[in-house]
This record gives C-alpha cells, structure tokens and sequence, in this order.
C-alpha cells in the first residue's frame, strides 16, 4: 500500500510535471516542471531497483539538461513573450492524434499478455553495468563516448558567435 | 513490489509520451519541442527500466540502455540548444514556423 | 652478282624518302633540303649502277628474261594480284639515263633556285617526281606503272604551276595535268580491260606467246582486243609524250622552272610515255598492220609539224619544247615500225642532250636575267632570243656544251643523235626497200628526213641567235656565266651527249645495247628484233640536210640586228605566222572543245536555273513547305497544345498543389509520422 502512494506521488510529478511543460505559456515554468518532471522520475527508478540511473538521472537530466535549456531560453529571452499563443496551426490535429496514440498503446498495453518474471532483483546492478560496460557493450558505449565529444565540439561550433568567431 | 503491476509503469509511459508528443507537435517555440522530445526520451527510459525490473530482474541490460538513451538525449539536447542559439542568432527568432528552409 | 638485284626496290626508295624528310622535317632548311634531295637521287643512281652490274654481269639470259620480285599483294577470289619489280636489258638502260641525269639536274638546280621563297618545297616535288619515274621503270606490272604514272601526273602539274603567282603558270600546270588526264584515262580503260581478258597485269604474264595469241583473237567491239587495249594504252602514252593530238601542253609546261623543264622533256615525264609504249610493244605487234601503223603515223605527224613549229619560235624553250616533241616523234616512229631498240636508242641519247640542251638554255636564261638586273632593265624577256646574241664570248662553258648538245640533236657525227636518229631513219628505209613501193615506211622516213633538215634549222637560227652576233639588249651585254654547279653538270651532260651514241654503234661490239636491251621483247615471238645494218645512203642523206639546215639557219640569223624583222618570216610571209601561232592548235581546241563546253554548260545551266530543274525542284520545295506549315499547325494546335503542353500542365498543376505537402517545417513531418504510426498500430490491433 505505501508503495502505490508513493508510485501516485511520483506519478502525480512525473505526469503533472510533463503536463505543465506542454501547457504553460511561460517557458520558465515549462523549464521547471520539466526539472519537476524528471525529478519525478528519479523516485520511479529507486522503485525500479536502479539506484544508479535514479542518480544519474538527477544529474544529467535536473542539473545539466534542465539548466541547459533554461540558460537557451534566457539566451533568447527578447521573443520570449507570453502574451501571444504558444501553440502552431496544426496544435489541434496534435489534439486529436496524441490522446488517439495514447489511446491505443494503453490498448496495447493492457492486451499484451507480458511474460512477468517474478525473480528476485539483481542486487548488484552496479557491478553487472560496469562489467557490461567494459564488456558486451563495450563498442556502444565507446562510439557513445565519441558522440558525446563530437556534441560538444559541435556544439560549441554551433553555438559560436560568428561575428566574433572571425576574430 | 508486486503491489504496482507493470501496466501501471507502462501506462504512465505511455502518458508521458503522449503529452511528450503532443507538446512536440504542438509548440511554436523550438526550445519547447526540445522539451517534448526530452519527456518523450524519459518515457522511453521508463519503459527500459520497469521491463528490466519486471521481465529480467536477474540483469541490468535495460538500465545499461537507459544510460545510453540518457547520453544520446544529453548530446542531443547540446547540439539542438546550440543549433537553436545559432538559429536565433541569424534569424533573430526560435519560433520553427518561420524556420522553413527545408521547403522547396 | 645476282644478290645485288635484291637492291632493285631501294632505288625509288631514297628520292621517296627524300621527299617524306624535306616535306616533314627539313623544309624550314634551303641547304638540307637540297642536300637531302640530291643525297637521296644520288644513292638511287649508285643502287641503280649496281644493279646495271648485276644485270651485265647476268649475261645474256637474265637480260632477255629478266630478274624479277612478285609480291603477291591483292588476294581476289580466284588469283593473287601480284605487283612487284623487274629488271631486265630494258630497264637497266633506263636505270642507267634516269636517275644519273636526275642527279645532274637536281645539283643544277641547287644554284638555279637559289633565292626563290619555296626553295625547299621545290626540292621536295622534284624528288617526288624522280621517285615516280624510277618505280614506273622498276615495276613489274601496269597497275604500279600507272601509280606511278600518275604520280608524275601529279608532280608535273605542282611543278609547271610551281610559280602560281603567275597566271600563265597556273593555267599551264592546270592544262598539263587537264591534257594529260585524258591519255591517262585512256591508258586505265586499256588496263582494265586487259585485266578482264588475261586476269594479270604483270609484264612478262602478258607476252606470253599463248597470252597474245589469245588476245589477238578475241574481240571487243569487233575489233583484236590486243588492238583496242593496244590503242588504249598509246592513247595514255600519247598525252604523256606529248604526241599529237595532246602536245599542247608541254610547251606551256616551259612556265615552270628550268630543271623542272628539263626533267620533263629528258629524263622523266615524256620518256615514261615512250617508255611504255616500248614495254607493251608485242601487244601492239601482235596484229599486223594494227595499233603499230598508227603509232608510226602518230610520230611521223609529230615529228614533222613539231619541227615545223620550232623554227618560228622566239622563246629559247619553246623551240626547244616544240624540238622535244619532234623528237618524241622521232622515237615513236621507230616503235610504230616495230624497231624496238632504235626507239629505246633515242629515248635514251635524247634524255642526255635535251637535258643537256635544257640546263644549257637554264643557264643562258639565268645569265641574262642577271644582265637584265644588273642593267637595271626589268621590262627585257630573259627567255626571248631575240634579246639575245653574242654569249658565245661572255659563256664559254655553256657555250662549248650547248654546242655539244646542239650537234647530238642536229645529228652531226659522230654525236649521240647521229647514231640513234640514223637508226630510226634507216629502220624506215630498210623497210620502204623491203616492201618496194611507196607506203608507210617511206612517209615515215620522209617526215624523219625532213624533221632532221628542220631540227638542223631552227637549232642553227637558235645558235646563231643567241651566241653568235652582237648583243640585241643591255641585258645581254651583262650577261654573266653562272657558277661551277650549274655548269659542271652541263659538261658532264655534254660527255654524254657527244659519246653516248657508241653504246650502239654497229661497228663497235656489233651494236652493244642491241644485244643488252634489245631483245626483251624475245619470248613474246612477235617482234623482228634483228639490229638494222648501218645504211650509209641514210646517214650521206641526214648527214647532208643537216648540215644544209644549220648553216642556213646560223647563216641567216648570226647577224641579225636588234628590231631587224625574222629573215625566215620574210620569206615565208604567211606561212610563218601560221607556224609561229602552232598551226592554231590551241585555238582550235579552245574553239571546238572549251568553247563547245562552255556553250553546252550555259545551256545546262539554263536548263538547270530557268526552264526545267529549277521550277521543278522550286515547286516540290514550295509544296513541300505548304505541306510543312500545315503540319506545323497541327504539331502547334494539337501535338503541342492538347499533348505536349497539356501533359506539362497536369503535370504542373499536380506538383504545384502537390508541393504543399513539403511545408519545410519538421514538426508537420512529425505529425505525419505519428499519424503513420498510429495507423500502423492500429492496424496490427485490429489485424487488418
């Protein structure tokens, strides 16, 4: 019983969370209930028996991606009016085709007999990702590496002020 | 554990990445795609790890994915904040509508 | 001795390879050129030399019969057409003239055209030409002779218009190579049908006895195919000798160069008519009373009336023109009588004293132009003797030459003409005393007999005129002799022409050639080849009219006076001025044959532009595009208009409201993913 309520309550962030991202006018607060979001989350992947990803989470998603886009949008501030709609031309055929997707993979969902292991949790997760890791995944996790610097570089290409970059 | 069945995890999923979805279709400004396509992503991730937790409890190879699928949504939350800074630059706008120089 | 008959191909090689080299490689050089072509006709006459030893060394059998190399060259269906090189009697006699007087003129005109701008190119066309004649003496079949033949064609007409800026010179060159094209096409309508009748060309296939005898049975247009082949073939000899009717173009041809002149009157051109005919002889023997009394009929006209023209002639080359195609006369005369050998005979001391007399009158032409400069006077006509007068004392060299030459064509003993023109006229006689009554033979050695008195007077008038007297112009007066390259050759040419004759003399070896080249003509069996004894009733009789015709001409002329008229045009009155205009050949050909063209040519023309061809063509034209525009209204109207155009508008219209899908904006491409996927999930749900 006190795990559903506490699945509720992460839900209640995870979901309200999203759901103030896609709705609000002000892209500060689509920013923080993203951060609110993902923190919701964190709490569902320590229910999930992965501590560390719970933890990554909280870095990676709530201390850099969340700051990032906060940083892009203060960047941009000048066209970040609130008075006028947020949403394009076609927002309400998006309305009509997401709550139908929806629909349709909770129909999914719930057909599918899904083959439920009732095993014990491994206990030592983070060893078994590390030696994956260095292991069987060994070549994704490298060429990750590499397009984790190849984002930075072009990122910061990207991202560089042409006019001063010719200096 | 048992207490929360898998089509609880699954279903709010699928909610996440439906109002991911929904928000990435609908929205004018670029940085809030990119914020529908980042709840999207954690859909995703969610889905990695409860299969992983119900399905193969006995190994970590759904979590090993979700890291991946977190760095790949780090670099591309990056390279499109920087392509958006860069757009924003030249264009003086981040609203896609006026980014259409795809269109023939 | 007999390996060095293998050299025979060689010969017209090297003036072939000369020519390739100066054309391609040497031609910006005037010195290399001329050395290039003096060295490539000079290794001809060494080779030639050597294969003349061969052939003496051969003996009797090998001259009659011959060396010869087939190359098997065109496989047609049945045979091989073989092409290939000869040598026998015949041909080492011409390789012995040929190529030695080549050389002679080649180092003469080294000095003649120096200072002209096409110096080199000359030297290139002259060794194109001497390469021509050595492959028609050395072929062994008519298909190569002819190539060569027309080779010549082709050099004579570059070298007669070799100086084009000239008018008269280009329409010289252009009559030349016109006037001959005619005897050519004869001469290859004779080859092919003797090729359709025996299936060879080659020599010795043809005089065969069996070979001969065969065509001499068979008929085309009921005539002896051996006779209308026969007359074919002299037809073509006939324009490259310049006999008559066809003469008319070796005088014109004196507006080329001098050596080129006399390459053409000695040692090349006009010989391989000569030549030719010699060589086919037995087919025109083999019936009696045939192609052979024409040829004799042909030359004795010749020699007649081209003497007769030489004596009132004022141009140096021209009477000396008009005296080679007497000559050629001459020597077809003495093939017309079936003397084979007294023809050769001439054909070879002529080669050597008209060349001799040709550079001669080179050199007095040179000298008096460079009178004419150093007088200043630039209006004189260097050629013109009547300009001239009293070398005799400024040209000693050239003189004592011209005289040597002058004496071998008068026929003074013991000269090279004495000989051989005696044995032509002694031919004739002998055979007006065989056959005792006044026919052939006897016109025959009446024109040769009188052709010698006139050949005596007009080469008197011209020594008396040019060499002796006083000088008739300042240009003469300043005359000068040219220098050791011109005048060398003329005295080598001279030794030839004073002795050459011996070869053949009968007291002498019993006639020497006779027995050397004479008797190719053996194994055809047609031909009575046994040598004329010496008549010295003839030899009294030319002896003495030509004597008679020089002194009179050299008496008349040697004092002749600037502005003083001709002494024979004032005895001959009208006549003269017929002679002096060619009896009006020229004019009667331009009346009957250019001016007949022209005419029907205007009338084809008229018919073509206003009466028949064109309105037809007009009307079919117009037609024509009235039915076009017509269908170029449907193409517009309906191809274009509901087709081509129609097509391209649906087409446009489509894409142009397909484009609308391609909004450019990435979110509208993901709706329509998401659209997509939903699609296909629902589809996999519901499992349609």
């Amino acid at each position: 019983m006190t795990e559903q309520i506490v699945f509720f309550i992460f839900t209640i962030m995870v979901l309200g969370g999203g759901l103030g991202v896609v709705s609000t006018k002000n892209l500060y607060y689509a920013a923080l209930f993203l951060s609110l979001s993902f923190s919701g989350m964190a709490g569902y992947f320590i229910m999930l028996n992965a501590g560390f990803l719970a933890a990554v989470q909280i870095i990676v998603y709530v201390g850099a991606i969340a700051i990032l886009i906060l940083f892009a949008i203060m960047l941009s501030r000048k066209v970040m009016t609130t008075n006028e709609p947020q949403t394009n031309k076609q927002n309400w055929l998006a309305l009509i085709v997401t709550p139908l997707l929806y629909l349709t993979l909770i129909f999914l969902v719930v057909k599918v007999n899904w083959p439920v292991s009732s095993a014990a949790p491994a206990l030592d997760v983070l060893t078994q990702m590390g030696a994956q890791f260095l292991g069987g995944y060994l070549i994704p996790f490298e060429v990750m590496s590499v397009l984790l610097l190849v984002a930075l570089v072009g990122a910061i290409i990207l991202a560089r002020d042409v006019e001063k970059g010719r200096e | 554990m048992q207490n929360i069945p898998l089509t609880w995890w699954l279903s709010v999923a699928t909610a996440l990445f439906s109002l991911g979805l929904y928000g990435a279709l609908s929205r004018k400004n670029a940085i809030a795609i990119l914020m529908g396509l980042e709840l999207m992503l954690n859909a995703v991730n969610i889905n990695l790890v409860a299969f992983n937790r119900y399905i193969t409890p006995q190994n970590v190879t759904g979590q090993v994915f979700a890291v991946f699928v977190i760095a790949i949504a780090a670099a591309e939350a990056a390279v499109a904040l920087a392509i958006i800074i860069a757009a924003y630059r030249q264009r003086g706008t981040v609203n896609v509508d006026d980014l259409d120089s795809m269109k023939f | 001795m007999e390996q060095l008959f293998a050299l025979t191909p060689l010969i017209p090689v090297f003036p072939l390879l000369a020519f390739a080299l100066i054309v391609l490689w040497a031609n910006k050089n005037n010195k290399l050129s001329a050395g290039l072509a003096i060295g490539g006709i000079g290794l001809s006459t060494l080779t030639s030399w050597a294969v003349i030893a061969a052939t003496v060394a051969a003996g009797h059998e090998v001259q009659i019969a011959g060396w010869s190399l087939p190359v098997p060259w065109l496989p047609t269906a049945a045979s091989i057409f073989n092409t290939g090189f000869a040598v026998d009697g015949f041909t080492a006699a011409m390789l012995f003239m040929v190529p030695l007087v080549c050389t002679l003129i080649f180092i003469y005109a080294a000095e003649y055209m120096e200072g002209d701008p096409r110096y080199a190119r000359f030297f290139a066309y002259v060794s194109l030409f001497a390469a021509g004649m050595l492959t028609l003496i050395v072929a062994d079949n008519l298909l190569l002779l002819f190539i060569a033949w027309e080779i010549m064609g082709l050099c004579s007409y570059l070298l007669i218009g070799f100086w084009f800026e000239k008018d008269s010179a280009k329409k010289a060159g252009l009559k030349a190579f016109l006037t001959t094209r005619i005897g050519d096409v004869l001469l290859f309508a004779g080859m092919l049908f003797l090729y359709s009748r025996t299936g060879t060309l080659t020599f010795r296939e043809i005089f065969k006895p069996e070979v001969l005898d065969e065509l001499s049975r068979m008929l085309i247009w009921g005539l002896p195919a051996s006779t209308v082949i026969s007359l074919l073939v002299f037809g073509g000899a006939v324009g490259k000798s310049a006999q008559f009717p066809l003469h008319v173009w070796l005088p014109d041809a004196m507006e080329g160069p001098t050596p080129v002149s006399a390459l053409i009157h000695a040692a090349t051109m006009v010989s391989a008519g000569v030549y030719l005919v010699a060589r086919m002889l037995p087919l025109f023997a083999i019936v009696p009373q045939g192609t052979l009394s024409w040829v004799a009929i042909i030359g004795s006209v010749t020699a007649f009336f081209g003497a007769t023209i030489s004596i009132a002639q004022n141009d140096i080359k021209r009477v000396l023109a008009y005296s080679t195609i007497s000559q050629l006369g001459y020597m077809m005369i003495a093939l017309g009588l079936g003397g084979f050998l007294a023809g050769v005979f001439h054909l070879l001391t002529h080669a050597f004293f008209k060349a001799l007399l040709f550079l001669g009158s080179g050199s007095i032409i040179h000298a008096v132009h460079h009178g004419a400069e150093h007088a200043d006077d630039h209006h004189t006509d260097p050629q013109d003797m009547m300009n001239m007068g009293g070398l005799y004392a400024k040209m000693k060299r050239t003189s004592w030459a011209y005289f040597a030459g002058t004496a071998a064509l008068v026929g003074i003993f013991p000269f090279a003409g004495f000989w051989s023109k005696d044995e032509i006229l002694a031919e004739a006689w002998v055979q007006w005393h065989e056959a005792g009554s006044i026919g052939l033979p006897f016109w025959a050695w009446l024109a040769g007999t009188l052709g010698a008195f006139l050949t005596a007077l007009y080469m008197g008038r011209q020594i008396g005129l040019v060499f002796f007297g006083k000088p008739r112009s300042k240009a003469a007066e300043h005359a000068v002799e040219p220098g050791n390259r011109m005048t060398v050759p003329l005295l080598v040419l001279a030794l030839f022409a004073a002795f050459i004759g011996f070869i053949n003399v009968p007291f002498i070896a019993n006639g020497w050639l006779h027995h050397f080249a004479g008797l190719v003509h053996e194994p055809a069996e047609v031909l009575h080849l046994e040598a004329v004894p010496f008549q010295i009733s003839v030899a009294l009789v030319s002896t003495a009219v030509a004597l008679l015709g020089f002194f009179l001409g050299w008496g008349m002329y040697r004092n002749l006076k600037a502005g003083q008229q001709d002494p024979l045009a004032r005895m001959l009155g009208p006549v003269f001025t017929v002679l002096k205009n060619k009896y009006y050949v020229d004019e009667f050909y331009k009346f009957v044959f250019i001016d007949t063209t022209v005419a029907l040519a205007n009338f084809s023309a008229k018919f073509d532009y206003d009466w028949v061809i064109n309105p037809i063509v007009n009307f079919v034209g117009n037609t024509g595009r009235l039915l076009g525009e017509l269908s170029g209204r449907i193409d517009t109207v309906v191809v274009d208009g509901m087709g081509v155009l129609g097509t391209a508008r649906l087409f446009k219209w489509m894409g142009r409201e397909l484009r609308l899908t391609q909004t450019g904006q990435a979110q509208n491409y993901l709706l329509v993913i998401a659209l997509v996927s939903l699609s296909l999930i629902a589809m996999y749900l519901f499992g349609i």
